[in-house]
This record gives C-alpha cells, sequence and structure tokens, in this order.
C-alpha cells in the first residue's frame, strides 16, 4: 500500500504500526509516532492498522540547543 | 567572614521541583563528532541537557539517535522546540518530544524571525498556556523583556529563559540591566538562554544573579569544545559565587587602595 512516511511517499506491506516500524528496521523505543496528525502512544502500536494513503511521522531526539 | 567552604553551600537550582546541582545547562547541536559531545558534555558538568525532534532518517535507519550516545539516567534531557515559528508547531513538537518518555519538561521555543532568530512573543505565550493546561514544565525561551518574561510567569511557565544575545551569535550578554530587572521581578527561575560566545560571558551572565544559563554553540564551536565546556563549568561557578559574594559599589573616581598616612615628606 501507498503511504506518506516523514512526508515522502512510499510503499509499505501495511500491517500494524509496529509491523510498520519493524518493516522500516526502527527500534520502536527509539522513535515517536505520528499517525494521520494524531501521536500514537507505544503500547498501543501494535493496535492501530494503517491503511492506504495514511500519513506517519516517526521522529526521535537529535543534537539541539 | 565568608569562606570558601561557606560561598560553596549555594542553594541547588529547582525548576519544577526537580533539583539541579549545576546551574551550566548545555545543548547537543553542532559538534564535530559524537565522542567530542560527550566529552564536553561531561567536562561542563552539567545535568541538563538539550536534545531537538526531527524526523528519522529513513534512508538510514540504522543511524543512532543522539539518545544512543547520552545516559538518560545520568542527565536530564530537555527536549526543545526549535525550528518552529508557529505555536501550532510548538505545541506539536513538545507533546511529541514527551512522548518519547524522559519527562514532561520542554524548552519552549517560538521562533519569529529567520535573521534573528528572536521569539514570537504572541505565539509563544499561547504556546505556553497551552502547554502548562497539558501538564507540561514549560521553560520558555524568550527576548530580554521584563513584561513578556511577566506574562510567561503569569501562564504558569515553570522558568522563564531570557536570551543574552541571538542564538549561535556569540555576542554576549547585551542587555545585563534587563536580565537583571527580570531575575528581581520573577518568582520562578530565570535562565539565561542563548547568545554566550565565551568564558567570561557566562561568568558576567552569572554575576547578575540569574538562576542558570544555557548554551550549545559557544561550547560546541569552540575549537576545543571539551576544554571550552570546562572553561564555561568554572565560569559559571565563578560568576554564581562572584554573585553570592556581592560585589563593591562601581565608583566614578578612583580611591586609593593603599594607605595615604604615612607617606614620606
Amino acid at each position: 500500500m501507498d503511504v506518506v512516511i516523514n512526508g515522502e511517499r512510499k510503499e509499505i506491506r501495511g500491517g500494524t504500526l509496529l509491523d510498520v516500524l519493524e518493516e522500516l528496521e526502527l527500534d520502536p523505543r527509539a522513535v515517536v509516532v505520528e499517525h494521520n496528525r494524531k501521536i500514537v502512544r507505544r503500547a498501543g502500536l501494535g493496535g492501530v492498522q494503517i491503511s492506504d494513503g495514511d500519513s506517519l511521522e516517526l521522529v526521535h531526539f537529535v543534537g539541539g540547543g | 567572614m565568608t569562606t570558601a567552604v561557606e560561598t560553596m553551600q549555594d542553594q541547588p537550582l529547582v525548576v519544577a521541583g526537580h533539583t539541579f546541582q549545576s546551574r551550566l545547562m548545555v545543548g547537543t547541536g553542532k559538534y564535530p563528532d559524537m565522542d567530542t559531545m560527550v566529552r564536553a558534555i561531561d567536562a561542563s558538568g552539567a545535568e541538563v541537557v538539550t536534545v531537538a525532534v526531527r524526523r528519522v532518517n529513513l534512508d538510514r535507519s540504522k543511524e543512532s539517535s543522539v539518545l544512543h550516545f547520552l545516559d538518560p539516567k545520568k542527565i536530564f534531557l530537555l527536549a526543545n522546540t526549535a525550528g518552529c515559528y508557529t505555536a501550532a508547531d510548538a505545541i506539536r513538537y513538545a507533546r511529541l518530544a514527551r512522548e518519547a518518555g524522559f519527562n514532561d519538561f520542554v524548552k519552549l521555543e517560538v521562533i519569529g524571525d529567520e535573521e534573528t532568530l528572536l521569539p514570537d512573543v504572541a505565539g509563544l505565550l499561547e504556546a505556553a498556556k497551552v502547554l502548562v493546561q497539558e501538564g507540561f514544565k514549560v521553560l520558555a525561551y524568550t527576548n530580554e523583556d521584563l513584561v513578556t518574561a511577566l506574562r510567561l510567569e503569569d501562564a504558569g511557565c515553570a522558568a522563564v529563559m531570557p536570551l543574552a544575545s541571538p542564538i549561535g551569535s556569540g555576542l554576549g550578554l547585551l542587555n545585563p540591566f534587563s536580565v537583571r530587572t527580570i531575575k528581581r521581578r520573577l518568582h520562578v527561575p530565570v535562565i539565561v538562554d542563548a547568545g554566550v560566545g565565551t568564558a567570561s560571558d557566562a561568568c558576567v551572565t552569572m554575576e547578575q544573579g540569574v538562576d542558570g544559563i544555557l548554551m550549545n554553540t559557544a561550547i560546541a564551536a569552540a575549537q576545543d569544545p571539551v576544554a571550552m565546556a570546562n572553561a564555561m563549568r568554572l565560569a559559571t561557578l565563578a560568576g554564581r559565587t562572584a554573585y553570592l559574594a556581592g560585589r563593591m559599589p562601581r565608583r566614578e573616581v578612583a580611591m586609593p587602595s593603599s594607605p595615604t598616612r604615612g607617606m614620606l615628606d
């Protein structure tokens, strides 16, 4: 399915948000997920299905002042 | 007489119920490499360390976040909303940062101008009110304007962070009078953030009596960041100690330090 992740169109297998992170080889403990502009708690990632056209933001902490 | 031991009995810095021994807070941006950053933070003695929220780089998913190099058990992570130009954006970034699960502190920045990176005061107040309502401990980066600082305190901010000079400018403390006035009038901690260039700037800033100081570029962009971090640690302590010691009054005329009596004919 086609989704937008961090502003880029991407084709992914789908499933839950946890599945998506696994597909992208991202550690769920190291990222925060925003699904269609709504933050999804880490514990809830396995319970939310991603759909065609959805938008995801995957963020983490980087160096900053 | 105040002894060295006594001056060391400075009260710790308390922000929203959290106690910090160091009054120096440092950023994690712009370091030449992560090893230098880690050693510089260590040399600075800082407990509060700022980080920014950004998109994960999907092309390099193995790339580590800054957390890979910092031990959240040893340092207190302070997420910022740097780069946000609207209240809505800053609120969104703050919520994402809190979700990372470390604490509910946020260094709130709402920038109003690209060239100077000066704060958007209206947006800042708007975002502060919302975030305080949501239970955030807001440390608000602001300009050195007393009335704005008072409004931020009224809005429930945990600390107010007036700038010394524009972010990354290294111009030092441009307006000591305003910063002193803010410190005198506010009840919440006043932590000067941004604009320090070298150790003397940190010292002069702390001599104003403010509760703390936050810097990033002054350390990260020094030729030897680890050595500069150590200098900043000492300067922060020196400035704080000088403030507590109480400086002599300024005089417009000289007064001899040696006796005027007993001179030879």
